[in-house]
C-alpha cells in the first residue's frame, strides 16, 4: 500500500505496544485502550500477528470505528484507528 | 462424547461399512487380471465407479478414483492447465477455495501461469459478475513485451468448507460455457449433502466427507475437456479409473454405498439438519454478547454454521469444549500449523480470531444441541473473564 500520494497519517495520541502477542490480545488491548483517548483521536496498534492485519480493519467496521491505515514497521505492522464515538 | 466435526470428516456410513466388510471378502483381488476373483474385484470396482457417477452427474467412465479429494484437486488443476499449454495460460480462482486447489494454482504460477483471484463479500460469496469479468484474460509478460493469453481454467467450489456459503456455480457455469473456458468445482464440502450444481467440466470430491472411508477422492473429467494426467505414465491405465497405484476396491464400494445413502436420506437430513444448525444460529448471538454468525443465513450448507466470540483465543475454546464433551473445530490462526489466519475469513474481512466451526454429522440429535446451547455462554464468559492481556507472556 503506497502512501505516497496520500495525506501524512495523523499523529497517533495513544500507541499500544501488542508487539510478541497473538490475536486477540492485539484486539482486546485495542477495545480496552481506546476508551483512553478523546473522541476523534487517532490511536496506533503495534502489532506483529498476521491475523491483525484482517482483525483490526474488522474489529473497527464492527465496532462503527475509523480504520485509518496500516503501516509496515521492521518488525510487523503499525495500525491507526480513530475513535469515532 | 458428541461429535460436531462433520465438516472434517463424517463418521463412517452404516452402510459404507456393511459395503466395506463384504467387499473386504469379495473384492480383494487385481481387478486388471483376467481369472475369476480378479473379474468380481473389476465388476465390484466398476459398480462403484457407475453409483457415485451418476450421483455426481457424469457418466462412469467420466470419473476416476484418486487417493483423496486433496490428489483429486491437485491433478484437475495440474492435468487442465498442462493438457491447454498452448491455449494459454490464465487461471481464475476464488479467494476461498480449498488450499488444495489454491496450492495447486500457486504451483501452475511458479510454472509461468497467471492467476487471478476473486474475491468474495462478507458472506463468503463470489460475485458471479465478478466472477465473468475475471475471465477476459490480461496481458502478460513485461512492460516491453507485453502479450494476452487466454484463459485456461476457472475454479469455484461449490460451497465453503469453512462457513458453509453456497456459491453461484450455476451462473458461473454458464460464463464459463459462453467463454469457452473449463470450470472446475470442487464439491467436497457439499456432496451428499445438497445437490451436485450442474455446468462442471472438472468435478472434485472426496468420500470421508460424505461417510465414505478415507483414502478414496474422485475426480470427473466431463468427455470434450481437455486434460491430462500430471503423473507419470500419463494417462491410466485400464485399472477401472484408479488413477495411480493398485485400486482399493472395498474402499470404493464403501465409499459408493456411503454416498448413495446420503442422497437417498438427504432430503430428510438437510431438514433435520438444517433445523439444527438454525437454532444455534439464532440463539448465539442472543445467549453470548460479542458473537457472530459467519457466512449466508439461508443459502448454506445444511450442516455447518460458523460462530466468532470477539476476544476469545479460539484454541483455548475448542480445548475447554473438549473437556465439556464437545469436538469442534476452529479456523483460528492459532490453531492451524501455520500461524496464518484462514485465508477465508480473511478474503471475507472477518474478525480471524476466536471461532469455532460446528458441522453436524448425520445422526446428531437436538438434545446434543440444546447441551452444547447450554454448555457454550459460560465456556465463553469464563474464557473472556481468564484473558488477561497485560498476563499475556510475549513471545
Amino acid at each position: 500500500m503506497s502512501t505516497q500520494h496520500q495525506p501524512a497519517p495523523p499523529l497517533p495520541s495513544l500507541t499500544i505496544d501488542a508487539l510478541g502477542r497473538k490475536c486477540p490480545i492485539p484486539i482486546i488491548m485495542l477495545a480496552e485502550q481506546i476508551r483512553d483517548v478523546p473522541v476523534g483521536a487517532v490511536l496506533a496498534v503495534l502489532a506483529d500477528d498476521p491475523a491483525a492485519r484482517t482483525d483490526v480493519p474488522a474489529w473497527c467496521g464492527l465496532k462503527s470505528q475509523e480504520f485509518v491505515v496500516e503501516q509496515t514497521l521492521p518488525r510487523g505492522w503499525a495500525f491507526l484507528v480513530r475513535r469515532c464515538y | 462424547m458428541p461429535y460436531l466435526d462433520a465438516a472434517s470428516t463424517e463418521p463412517l456410513h452404516p452402510a459404507a461399512r456393511v459395503a466395506l466388510l463384504s467387499a473386504l471378502d469379495d473384492g480383494w483381488a487385481d481387478p486388471a487380471r483376467l481369472y475369476g476373483d480378479a473379474r468380481r474385484a473389476r465388476l465390484l470396482l466398476d459398480q462403484a465407479r457407475q453409483r457415485i457417477a451418476a450421483v455426481l452427474g457424469g457418466r462412469a467412465d467420466e470419473l476416476l478414483f484418486t487417493s483423496s479429494g486433496t490428489q483429486a484437486a491437485h491433478l484437475a488443476v495440474l492435468g487442465t492447465v498442462r493438457a491447454r499449454r498452448r491455449a494459454g495460460r490464465h487461471i481464475v480462482v476464488s479467494a476461498v477455495e480449498h488450499s488444495s486447489v489454491l496450492h495447486a494454482v500457486e504451483q501452475c504460477e511458479r510454472d509461468g501461469a497467471a492467476a487471478t483471484i476473486v474475491g468474495v463479500d462478507q458472506t463468503g460469496r463470489v460475485d458471479p459478475a465478478e466472477f465473468a469479468a475475471a475471465l477476459t484474460p490480461p496481458t502478460v509478460g513485461g512492460p516491453d513485451r507485453r502479450e494476452p493469453t487466454a484463459t485456461v481454467l476457472a475454479c469455484l467450489q461449490s460451497a465453503n468448507h469453512e462457513v458453509g456459503t453456497v456459491q453461484p456455480v450455476e451462473a458461473a457455469a454458464s460464463t464459463c460455457r459462453r467463454a469457452s473456458v473449463p470450470l472446475l468445482v470442487d464439491a467436497a464440502a457439499s456432496a451428499g449433502r445438497m445437490p451436485i450444481p450442474r455446468g462442471w467440466s472438472l468435478l472434485t470430491a472426496s468420500a470421508h466427507k460424505w461417510g465414505g472411508p478415507a483414502g478414496v477422492g474422485v475426480l470427473a473429467v466431463r468427455r470434450g475437456s481437455r486434460w491430462r494426467s500430471p503423473l507419470p505414465g500419463g494417462a491410466p491405465p485400464d485399472r477401472g479409473g484408479w488413477v495411480s497405484g493398485y485400486p482399493d476396491v472395498p474402499a470404493a464400494l464403501a465409499a459408493a454405498a456411503a454416498l448413495d445413502a446420503m442422497e437417498a436420506e438427504r432430503l430428510t437430513l438437510e431438514t433435520a439438519l438444517r433445523a439444527l444448525t438454525d437454532r444455534i444460529r439464532h440463539r448465539i448471538p442472543r445467549a453470548i454478547p460479542d458473537s457472530l454468525v459467519y457466512g449466508d443465513p439461508v443459502n448454506t450448507l445444511p450442516h455447518i454454521v460458523t460462530i466468532c466470540f470477539l476476544y476469545v483465543n479460539g484454541e483455548a475454546l475448542v480445548t475447554e469444549l473438549d473437556r465439556a464433551g464437545f469436538g469442534v473445530s476452529s479456523g483460528s490462526a492459532c490453531t492451524a500449523d501455520t500461524l496464518q489466519p484462514s485465508h477465508v475469513l480473511a478474503a471475507m474481512g472477518v474478525i480471524t480470531h476466536g471461532n469455532i466451526r460446528v458441522s453436524l454429522p448425520r445422526a446428531t440429535s437436538e438434545d446434543t444441541i440444546d447441551r452444547f446451547l447450554d454448555v457454550l455462554p459460560g465456556t465463553v464468559a469464563r474464557l473472556r473473564a481468564a484473558t488477561d492481556p497485560a498476563a499475556a507472556v510475549p513471545t
